[in-house]
Parts: structure tokens; C-alpha cells; sequence
């Protein structure tokens, strides 16, 4: 029939870059990368999720239709993600006087006189526990 | 419709695959169509859980002292540990795939069965896990304890940690009840190097649950290690 039979070192070969991405993953979480630790860790994370999605799942061997589907879900997670933090990364950035520009900064648009209305979460500059 | 064209169906009942069903031209068709079908369902469920992801990831932004804190309660071993599990399963999953179209008949069962068996460990390590929280009273709701001033965003860290694990594991359940199903068909020979879609859409299915484990296991275990290790 149409599917594409891989040999069954393929199969192995992808497992042991799965599990040596997951030591990789482990290893860096350990070591302080600033800002870094997130994204470092999630693009891990989304090289052995495209490996799998590859691979396992046969979308390599796929027809374009498959791909295109696939692509696109992954085209509009894209979307979501990008376009929500690009707000919320960037609330602080031109609003804080004293340059907190950090992520997760919150700071409001009239003024250092904000505190009245968000008690908790300013109290903490998100730039300084990292 | 009671009387379709006759067209390209000359011989209705003929000598055609008993699972090709008549408005499909051929297993090929019939094949593609299903596994199209699987990814649109896979696109839902990305969705939802980068719905999920993408909650977490604000309130970490937010509350980055809590998400430390949480997270360093977690058990990097168990979550390894269920990972590398998870993998494997992916692995012998593949394989079963590979045994059902090359036509080894007791390879697929003794592949699927493995893979059962893996994803049951998961979940017997996951109710470990949880059975520990709710010990230490780490679930969130009116009997929350949580030691220090950022006990209330630490909940916030645990709701996000049950959710995202919860529907995980009910995930897994599913694909667990789904590949008895599909075991119990390969056992009975039911698949043919022609015809075995539905292991194959088991096999989308239970990769998927992988996928978003990999992207729960640095996110929730991981990435703030750094902080006290």
C-alpha cells in the first residue's frame, strides 16, 4: 500500500536523538543562562517534537496535503504564541520611567500612580529574581 | 442516492479489500483520506494544548519567583524517568506500525503490548507523583498549604500543573483504551500490509501524547532549576 516502510534503524537512530535532546535538555537546565533558560529549553523541545512529527508520525513520507495540514496547526500555534507575547513582553517597555523594561513588568500608561489598582504584581520587578 | 453511478464499480461486491469501503477508488485513497482525517483531529488538540502552554508561559512571566519555587517540588527523577518511558513507548509504537505494514502479525501484538505496558508505568508513576501533592496538601483549592509569601502564586503554579499533567494523563488513558482495541484486532488478525489504518491513527494518536509531554517535562520540571540547583 502507499505507506513508506522505515527501516527499523531509523526508528532507533530517532529514539537515541530523542534521548540525548533529553539529557541535553536536563544539562542545561542546570546551568544559569539568564533570559536563555526558557527559550533554549523550548527549542529542545521543539526540535525532538519535529523529529517525531517526522519520523514517527511518517509526515516526511506524507503527502502534501498531510504537510500542509500539519503545517498549518503549527503555523497558527505560531501565530498565537507570537502575537500574545509580543504584548505582554513589551507592556513595560516604553511606559516605566525608571527603565524596569523587563518581561512581565507592569506597569500602566498613566503613570507611576498605578499601584492603587494592581496591589500584587508590581511589587515584584520581574527583571530582578532572574 | 439508492442507485449510484455504476461507474469504476463494476464489480460492487467483487474482488476488492473487505475494509474498502465503496465511496473510496482504492485503499490508497481510502488510507490518505483516514490519516488526513487523524491530523485534522491532531490540529484540534495542538490547539488546545498550546492553549494550555501559552497560559502557563504568562503566568511565569508574572510570578517568576513562584514558578521557581513550584517547580523546584517537582521530582526531576520521576519526571526523567516517566520520559524516557514515554520515548521508548513512542519507539515501540513506531515499531508496531513498521510490524502491521511488513505483515508480521506477532510482532504487532507483542509491540502494542509493550507499548501499553510502558504507558501504564507512566501512569502508575504519574499517580505517585499526584498522590505526594495531595499529601502535602500542594493542590490547589481551600486546603492549599503552601510555606512562604508566594504561597498564593505557587497555586497558581499547581493549578496550571494539574491541569496541563491532568489532561495529559486522561490523554494517555484514552490512548491506552483505544490500543486494547487495536490490539485485540491485531491479535485476531485483523490487519493486512493492505489494511492497517487503524494502527497507524493509533500510533498519530499516541505520538502526539509524547509530543506534548515533551514540552511538559522541561516547562514544568526543568527550566528553573537553575535558581537552587
Amino acid at each position: 500500500m502507499s505507506g513508506h516502510i522505515s527501516p527499523k534503524s531509523t526508528y532507533y537512530a530517532i529514539f537515541g536523538a530523542l534521548m540525548v535532546c533529553t539529557a541535553l535538555t536536563v544539562g542545561a537546565a542546570y546551568i544559569d543562562l539568564g533570559n536563555l533558560n526558557f527559550p533554549v529549553a523550548f527549542a529542545i523541545a521543539v526540535f525532538k517534537a519535529t523529529l517525531v512529527v517526522l519520523f514517527f508520525m511518517h509526515v516526511k513520507y506524507g503527502s502534501r496535503m498531510t504537510k500542509l495540514i500539519v503545517g498549518t496547526a503549527f503555523f497558527f500555534l505560531g501565530i498565537m504564541l507570537a502575537l500574545t507575547m509580543s504584548d505582554y513582553l513589551s507592556r513595560g517597555w516604553f511606559t516605566s520611567p525608571n527603565g524596569t523594561t523587563g518581561a512581565g513588568a507592569i506597569t500602566s500608561l498613566s503613570g507611576p500612580a498605578a499601584p492603587a489598582a494592581e496591589p500584587a504584581a508590581p511589587a515584584e520587578p520581574a527583571a530582578e529574581p532572574r | 442516492m439508492p442507485n449510484g453511478s455504476a461507474a469504476g464499480h463494476a464489480e460492487p461486491h467483487g474482488h476488492h479489500h473487505p475494509a474498502l469501503q465503496h465511496h473510496f477508488d482504492d485503499l490508497e485513497q481510502q488510507h490518505e483520506a483516514s490519516t488526513l482525517g487523524m491530523w485534522l483531529f491532531l490540529v484540534t488538540e495542538v490547539m488546545f494544548f498550546g492553549g494550555l502552554i501559552l497560559t502557563y508561559t504568562l503566568y511565569r512571566i508574572w510570578y517568576p519567583t513562584a514558578w521557581a519555587i513550584g517547580s523546584e517540588e517537582l521530582d526531576i527523577y520521576l519526571g526523567g524517568f516517566n520520559t524516557i518511558v514515554l520515548i521508548l513507548s513512542s519507539l515501540t509504537m513506531a515499531l508496531a506500525v513498521r510490524a502491521a505494514q511488513t505483515g508480521q502479525q506477532k510482532a504487532t501484538v507483542t509491540w502494542l503490548v509493550l507499548t501499553m505496558a510502558l504507558g501504564l508505568t507512566f501512569l502508575v508513576v504519574k499517580f505517585f507523583e499526584y498522590k505526594e501533592k495531595f499529601e502535602l496538601n500542594h493542590v490547589p483549592g481551600p486546603y492549599f498549604q503552601f510555606e512562604g509569601p508566594e504561597s498564593p502564586h505557587v497555586q497558581i503554579f499547581f493549578s496550571l500543573y494539574f491541569a496541563l499533567t491532568g489532561v495529559h494523563a486522561l490523554h494517555m488513558i484514552i490512548g491506552f483504551a483505544l490500543m486494547s482495541v487495536i490490539t485485540t484486532m491485531a491479535a485476531k488478525g485483523r490487519f493486512t500490509p493492505e489494511w492497517y489504518t487503524p494502527v497507524e491513527l493509533a500510533g498519530l494518536y499516541w505520538h502526539f501524547v509524547d509530543i506534548v509531554w515533551i514540552f511538559l517535562f522541561p516547562l514544568l520540571y526543568l527550566v528553573d532549576r537553575h535558581y537552587v540547583g
